[in-house]
């Protein structure tokens, strides 16, 4: 490894640097029992004394993982399973969290109220006690690239640009190699690690959900926390323990986070919180449908959100809506749920059949004329401009309440001390068909049909060389991904009370949109089960919660993506098999292999010869 | 045109193509060929490069569609759908690999094994006991043959991770998994040393004992005269000789088109002859490729030709 080197970016003598990161993060600590600000106007009213508020309990929170991260350094052995590379990156990432977010507070509290005085003495002493922790992790011994090893793109060699680049390149943070397990640890200690990992990360996204939507600021600093945590956590390696142990218990890993998930609602007192995580829901199990079609068969679908327009179409005409056309109709919701499911499959087949057998570039322009030609048609279909089917532009309103088992989803229901709301019931009706996509998921992906959706995604012509029908193959991959993503669209005409055609476009400012559930693959990570769950989470939530953004939505959506696909092209979470097409780095999790003494000069010249052929 | 069929086969004939031709727009790739093969043959096709060797394998598989002739396997007639041609029981590789990079090794077998299993979506979402025991035999089966190709030890690696001559044996296992009657090998040894080219002969030895015909494309002499029990020497397209290895060797034809001396009566002529100015840019590139392979010459065996 003649990549990477140990040096820090502060000159700083070690142990002064490690003796400063820790007073730094104590006195962040300390400070966020202090008042802020004098005043409330600042979101989160961070002026009392005694116990900290909004930006105050992350920068707690942050701090105190720096603490911790810091104390591993003086070789403490309890600590160290927080910290399994022994290394002071995590140290330093978290420092640099804590430090993110406490001027981002001191400095949006000094732009929102107006200058400088509004920051009272605890804010004060929050910022030089970051400023210090921040200082002096950067003056520990930090694993890095080394310069040489960075490879200077084309324009970064122009004048203007190049301290850009080396500005990206300061810190050239690297991570550490991780000494690999010498045995596999014990089953308890496994499920520790996976009951732990799901707890924290409900009560993060809890966190997350539950701050003021009016509280920008807050949420902001939420995001800024959360990235540098969960990059200190993976150059740590707890990232990679959890996700091993998740691999080993993969059932008690899936039931945990179902379990988590259903805790969601006795965690909010307020419906409109579960209204957020009820569409989350939708939004993530579709993204979750279109990942079958686009992360697995590898097929570009620009026109998916017609297919939950579908489903919700059919849901609404059948609901006993009295706007529907077949006003008189009540479907059960069983058999509604089927409708919806059965008439995205007969679209998904109908648009398929004739497109799929086009290779590329064309699929993607007939699915995105397609999912123009559903929202115009729906628009139009109002008995004047078109045949009498929905409405037009003002859609099918007034759907009623969903009844399952007597039960009306509709009406709040008490149990206990907790009162679950309309939308918590919705959210539990929702998260079973997100376990059932999950299942259907899973279970295809890691079969015979998943595989050959794999290998015609890799190679298609080797795909049916190899005997795979990739016509076929490709209609079941695209109709059960439209029939998946009808089904949400069922629940979801119920849980916003009306459908409407404004929602199915292309690319919008809000999801669902087939822009954003593409996004959502793709930030999540393609072809995996959580990426795309994570995906869509962080997708609706950001655009939820910066209501400020507003108009420039699009364009930091854009931009995102664009940084996105320069540093991490694989997504958030990665699949093993993407990790490896992206970052040429080796085997992750097998043990080095002595490569056989007569195949290693055919090795070296393959490349080149694999390329030439014919 | 000459041929000169040396064998004696009283065994059944497997793959029987009849004047297979095809055409790109003006140039005439493959030109009427014919080609039998029996079980338990091994079967060479050389030629210099561009001839065509390629082409008509892409025909007998199906992953063109001839302009004229017919592919026959066992005796009946195949469509040309690849997925078909392989149920049947053809499977092939590919001159430039193609194998699934981001899978398994064993994944890479598993997909072939497509053909001969048929669990759909269905009993992959229900995971019925029959789906388990096919999964299971799939597995069992692919692991045998990752055994017989000495690749079992890498079974968790990424095809695209795994060294040349590795790949080349992985896509030889693919296309065994599917049970296949005739294996097609398009240039099996192509960028291997001596060591590696000795065992890839000694795979397909022992391919052969397993009852599967070969028919193989080299350009490596030494290993097509000691493994074949017959080879066909493609020309610009055509079929020039076909014999055993001592005929093909001793034929002043195949050493005067690979050396690119014109004679009489060559193909070469008989093209010009019939095709019109408009072809003459395909008579160019097949001169091309002679000369090429002159500069080679005999003792540019087991490199890339290209
Ligand atoms: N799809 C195609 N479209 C047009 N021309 C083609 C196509 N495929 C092959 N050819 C042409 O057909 C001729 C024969 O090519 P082919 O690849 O079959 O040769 P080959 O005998 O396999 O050569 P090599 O030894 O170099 O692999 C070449 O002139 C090639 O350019
Ligand atoms: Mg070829």
């Amino acid at each position: 490894m003649t990549n990477t080197e140990t040096t820090p970016v502060v000159p700083l003598p070690a142990n002064t640097a490690r003796h400063l990161t820790t007073a730094g993060a104590l006195i962040t600590i300390a400070s966020t029992f202090l008042s802020w600000t004098w005043t409330s106007a600042f979101p989160g009213d961070l002026t009392v004394y005694g116990y900290p508020a909004g930006l105050q309990i992350i920068t707690l929170v942050t701090a105190a993982l720096t603490l911790l991260l810091a104390l591993t350094g003086y070789k403490s052995g309890a600590l160290a399973r927080l910290n399994p590379s022994r290394s002071n990156n995590p140290t330093a990432l978290a420092a640099l969290g804590t430090f993110g977010v406490v001027w981002f507070t001191a400095i949006a509290i000094a732009v929102d109220l107006g200058g400088l005085v509004n920051l009272d003495p605890g804010g004060y002493i929050a910022a030089v006690g970051a400023l210090i922790t921040a200082t002096g992790a950067l003056g520990l011994p930090l694993h890095r690239n080394t310069r040489d090893s960075l490879h200077t793109p084309d324009w970064a060699e122009r004048p203007a640009l190049a301290p850009v680049h080396r500005a990206l390149h300061t810190l050239r943070l690297a991570k550490p190699p991780q000494a690999r397990p010498t045995s596999t640890p014990e089953p308890w200690i496994d499920r520790l690690t996976i009951t732990v990992g799901i707890a924290l990360g409900l009560v993060v996204f809890t966190y997350g959900i539950g701050t003021d939507d009016n509280a920008s600021e807050t949420f902001i600093g939420y995001l800024i926390a959360i990235t540098l945590t969960a990059i200190a956590l993976h150059h740590s390696g707890a990232l990679d323990r959890f996700t091993n142990a998740t691999t080993r218990h993969k059932a008690l890993s899936a039931v945990l986070a179902f379990v988590a998930a259903a805790l969601f609602p006795f965690t909010q007192s307020n419906d409109h919180n579960a209204n957020l995580g009820v569409n989350i829901l939708i939004f993530a199990t579709v993204a979750l449908g279109l990942n079958i079609v686009v992360g697995l068969t590898g097929l570009l679908d620009l026109g998916y959100v017609a297919f939950l327009g579908v489903g919700a179409y059919a849901a609404a005409l059948v609901s006993g809506s009295e706007f529907s056309r077949f006003s008189g109709v009540q479907f059960p919701f069983w058999a509604a749920a089927l409708t919806g499911m059965a008439a995205s499959l007969v679209f998904g087949v109908l648009i398929g059949a004739p497109t799929l057998r086009l290779r590329g570039d064309y699929l993607a322009i007939v699915t995105l004329g397609f999912g123009e030609i559903f929202r115009l048609a729906v628009n139009n279909m109002d008995g004047t401009s078109g045949p009498n089917l929905t409405n037009g532009p003002n859609g099918i309103s007034r759907i009623p309440d969903l009844k399952v088992f007597g039960f009306n989803l509709g009406d709040a229901h008490t149990f206990g001390s907790f009162t679950l709301g309309r939308f918590a019931n919705y959210f539990f009706l929702m998260l079973l068909f997100t376990a059932i996509v999950v299942l259907v998921f899973t279970r295809a992906s890691n079969s015979r049909i998943g595989r050959s959706w794999i290998a015609i995604r890799e190679d298609e012509t080797a795909a049916t060389a190899m005997g795979i029908n990739g016509f076929r193959v490709k209609l079941i991959a695209f109709a059960l991904g439209a029939s998946l993503a009808g089904l949400s669209g069922t629940v979801m005409a119920h849980v916003n009370y009306s459908v409407n055609p404004q929602p199915y476009m292309f690319a919008g400012a809000a999801p669902p949109n087939s822009a954003f559930l593409l996004a959502a693959v793709v930030l999540g990570g393609m072809g995996t089960v959580s990426g795309p769950l994570l995906g869509a989470s962080l997708l609706y939530l950001i655009p939820e919660k910066l209501q400020f953004l507003k108009n420039y939505e699009l364009l930091a959506f854009g931009l995102a993506l664009v940084l996105l696909m320069r540093f991490r092209p694989e997504g958030i979470i990665a699949n093993r098999r993407r990790q490896l097409e992206f970052h040429d780095t080796g085997q992750l999790d097998i043990p080095e292999q002595q490569s056989l003494p007569d195949s290693t000069t055919g090795a070296a010249t393959a490349p080149d010869a694999t390329k030439a052929g014919a | 045109m000459t041929t000169m069929t040396t064998t004696t086969t009283p065994q059944q004939t497997v793959l029987e193509a009849r004047g297979v031709t095809m055409r790109f727009g003006g140039l005439t790739a493959v030109r009427n060929v014919d080609l039998t093969v029996s079980t338990g043959e091994i079967v060479g096709l050389i030629g210099p490069n561009g001839a065509g060797k390629t082409t008509f394998f892409n025909c007998l598989t199906g992953l063109y569609h001839p302009t004229e002739g017919t592919v026959a396997y066992k005796g009946t007639t195949l469509p040309p759908k690849p997925h078909l041609v392989t149920k049947a029981g053809m499977a092939r590789t590919f001159q430039n690999i193609r194998l699934f990079a981001n899978m398994t090794v064993l994944e890479n077998v598993l997909v072939g094994r497509h053909t001969r299993t048929k669990e759909g979506l269905w009993s992959a979402l229900l995971r019925g006991p029959g789906f388990r025991k096919a999964e299971a035999a799939s597995e069992e089966r692919a692991m045998e043959l990752l055994k017989f190709t000495g690749l079992d030890h890498k079974r968790d690696h990424l095809a695209r991770s795994l060294p040349y001559g590795e790949q080349r044996k992985l896509e030889i296992a693919r296309a065994l998994a599917s049970e296949p009657g005739l294996l097609l090998l398009d240039e099996p040894t192509a960028g291997m040393n001596p060591q590696e080219t000795r065992a890839t002969e000694e795979l397909v030895f022992a391919i052969r004992d397993k009852g599967i015909a070969v028919l193989v494309i080299e350009h490596d002499m030494r290993f097509i005269f000691n493994l074949c029990d017959r080879v066909a020497v493609l020309v610009q397209g055509e079929k020039l000789v076909e014999g055993t290895s001592d005929v093909v060797q001793g034929d002043e034809r195949v050493v005067a088109a690979y050396l690119g001396t014109p004679f009489e009566g060559a193909p070469e002529d008989t093209a010009l002859a019939e095709v019109q100015a408009a072809e003459s840019h395909a008579a160019e590139d097949g001169t091309a490729g002679t000369a090429e392979a002159a500069e080679e010459g005999d003792a540019a065996q087991g490199d890339d030709d290209k």
